[in-house]
Order: C-alpha cells, then structure tokens, then sequence
C-alpha cells in the first residue's frame, strides 16, 4: 500500500481523538481514583441512609479508605444494609462506629468511619454495629418543634387531659 | 380529492414500504462490508481524513464556545445557591452525556453529511455510479463502503474532541475569568463523573449517532434523483433527517441508559 500525505493528518486526528477520551476519562471521570487493590467486605446497618449512593467514598480521617459496594434493605430488621468494600491493608478494630455525613452543604453523603478500642479487627463479612443515620432535616425539625410544643404547652397538655 | 383516493393512499404506503425496506437492505450490506472496506483502508483513511480532520476545526471552536457559554450560564445560576464549586461538575456532566454527542452529531451532520450526499449524488447524476457498474466494480462497496466506515469512525473521536475542549472552555471561563476555585472546580467533577457511566455511554451515543448520520447521509445519495434539483434535495433531506434521527435516538438512548 503506497504512502499518502494525508496520513499524517488522519494519524493526529486519531491521536487527538484518543487524547480527548483518555482527557474525559482521567481528568473529568475517576478512573483514576478507583481502587483496583484487594479489598475486603463488610456490612453496615442504617436506620436512615438519606442520599447515600453505592460507590460512595468510605473515609476516616477525611481519607478514602474504602467504598459503597451497594445498597439493599434488611426486611429483618427494617434497616438499609450498607456493604462496604474496605481496602484491604488498612485495619479497623471491630467495634469501629460508621456515621453517614455530608460534605459540604450541598455536596455528597458519604460514610466516615470512628475507630474502636477493641482488640480484634475488622474481618470479611463481619458487620459494623455501632451507626448513626444520616441527619434527616424534617425529622430534626420535627423534634425541635415536638420539643418547643412540649416546653411551651405543659399546663395546657394537662388540661388536655383532664 | 385526489389525494383520498385509496389507489393514491396504497402507491404512498408501498413507496414508503419500499424505501424503508431499500434503505434496511443497504445499511445490512454497509455493515457487512467491514472486511472489504478495510481490505483497502487507504479509501477508507482518506475518508477520515475528509470527513474528521476537515470537520475539526468547526467541532473544536463550537466545543470552545459551548464551555464558555456553559462557564457562564452555570455560574450564574449555581452562584444563587451558593455552589458556584460544583460548576466543573455541571460543565463536565452536560457536556460528556448529552452536548459533546448530540450538537457534534448535527454539526457533524451539516458539515460532512451533506458534503457526502453531493458528492454521491453528483457521481450518480454525472452516470459515474453506471459507469462503475459497467466496468464491473461495485459501487457499494468502492464508494459507499469506505465513506460509510469512515464517518463511523470519525463522528466518536470528534464528539471525544468537544467534550474535552468544551471541559477546557468551562475551566477558561469558570476558574481563569470567573475566579471559581481551581481545586474544588475539578475535584466536583472528577467525584461526580463516572467514567463508564457518564463517560462509556457518551461515547456509545457518539457511535450510534455515527451510524445513524453517516447511513441517511450515503443513503440520500445513493437514492436520489439523477438531476441537479434532485441532489439538492437529497441534500437537504440529509440535514433535515439526520438532525432529526440524531434527536430521537438522543431521546430512546437517554431513556435508556439513564433512567434506570
């Protein structure tokens, strides 16, 4: 096959085509973020996920430590389980607690896990007991105003009563 | 009432009927001749050549301004809110899943699927196509053939080249002029964005959306009246359609990978 001048150009435009790609995939998407070490499983209950979605950041310390492998709903229990795939590596003791915060106002929820006391660590399988539900903002105004209704209307709930 | 004349509504029906089963049969035939196309990937080359490197400059400077328009709007919205940070996130998310493959799929489809048509069209009109067919070479598969790949080839890494220059544009605009922090700019986006979500099904909208534009546009070609009036109205259905197509399937496409 002879050579032609505009293989040159066809040669770049493919090149700036696979460097768009690798730019979208690398500086606008997370490949490089993602973790392809070992990792191990562990479960968490929730009361209340709030906005909490699977391949969410697990992070102690403000570190990434692991992620939200999926989400499903313990019709046990009536609790969210939330399975958590840890990098394996980095130990936890087994009475570690998991809470459900936000970064930022407006940002995503995300799991930030507490160290425990206990002696052993975290293995496959086991679960986290200690959790704390992502703060619900209707339920939070809901006790405020339960709280000021309760302060404000003693006499008058007795009287209710009567 | 001509028109309400069941004869006239029949001839209707079965020219459609017949157009529709005409063009499914050259589309299967295109595809089939992967192997013959690429036997003589110097044709096919030269297309991508004409239809990709050509159209690179028209794609990249709207890729350019579609971020610069996407800084601004998106800042001044987002600013309301107070999360003027997670404008990165809102210019990378529009731009990798709807904006790069739809608008470079209509560009793609005024800048090189009419060029296509014409030069198709003016090889049937000028009995070049014939010709060939005399000689015993087959026209599908030394002129159709090549374009075809070509342009399937071409319309990804174009769509790829608007999103990522458009990314570049929100950034110029969004944190050079507007002063939104560089680090929670990219750090919203790289969070946000997933790479085989967000990312994987742009590019398969860009490739379906190749087919689509390459296909009716080689197709008007092929099938249009062997006169001047005809190529330009081939031509014009080229845009018209094609612009159209590439909208619908948007529609079916998000609806698909998205609402899940």
């Amino acid at each position: 096959m002879q050579k032609s001048k505009n293989d040159v150009w066809v040669g770049l435009f493919v090149l700036i085509g696979a460097a768009a790609l690798l730019f979208l995939a690398l500086q606008a998407g997370n490949l490089l973020s993602l973790t392809f070490g070992d990792t191990y499983r562990v479960t968490a209950n929730f009361d209340n996920i709030g906005g909490l979605k699977p391949r969410a950041a697990v992070r102690s310390a403000g570190v990434v430590v692991g992620r939200v492998e999926s989400i499903g709903f313990d019709d046990k229990r009536y609790q969210a389980r939330v399975v958590i795939d840890m990098q394996s590596g980095i130990n936890f003791p087994k009475d570690s607690s998991a809470k459900i915060l936000t970064s930022g106002l407006l940002g995503e929820q995300y799991i930030g896990l507490v160290a425990g006391a206990s002696e052993k660590n975290l293995a496959a399988g086991d679960t986290i007991n200690e959790t704390q539900s992502a703060l619900v903002l209707e339920n939070l105004i809901g006790r405020f105003l339960f709280d000021k209704a309760a302060e404000a209307g003693t006499p008058a709930a007795g009287a209710a009563k009567k | 009432m001509t028109w309400l004349h069941p004869a006239t509504i029949g001839f209707a029906v079965r020219a459609r009927l017949a157009d529709m089963g005409h063009g499914a049969r050259l589309f299967l035939r295109l595809l089939a001749l992967v192997g013959t196309a690429f036997a003589r990937a110097r044709l096919v080359f030269d297309q991508v050549h004409f239809l990709g490197n050509l159209s690179l400059a028209i794609v990249g400077v709207s890729g350019l301004f579609v971020g610069f328009v996407l800084g601004l709007q998106g800042y001044y919205t987002l600013q309301r809110y107070g999360s003027a940070e997670a404008l990165g996130l809102l210019v990378a998310l529009s731009l990798v899943r709807e904006l790069g493959p739809v608008v470079t799929a209509l560009l793609f489809a005024g800048r090189a699927g009419t060029a296509l048509t014409a030069e198709i069209g003016l090889m049937k009109a000028g009995e070049q196509l014939s010709a060939m067919e005399m000689m015993a070479v087959d026209p599908v598969s030394r002129v159709l053939a090549p374009r075809f790949w070509g342009g399937v080839i071409a319309m990804p890494l174009l769509a790829a080249v608007f999103s990522a220059v458009g990314i570049v544009g929100g950034w110029l605009v969004g944190v050079v002029l507007i002063g939104v922090d560089p680090g929670s700019f990219w750090s919203q986006m790289q969070s946000g964005v997933d790479w085989w979500y967000d990312v994987g099904n742009g590019i398969v909208k860009s490739v379906v959306f190749g087919f689509a534009v390459t296909f009716i546009a080689v197709f008007e070609g092929y099938t249009c009246q062997a006169t001047p009036e005809g190529v330009s109205r081939a031509t014009t259905r080229t845009v018209v359609t094609a612009s159209l197509m590439v909208l619908g399937l948007d529609f079916i496409l998000t609806a698909m990978m998205f609402s899940i």
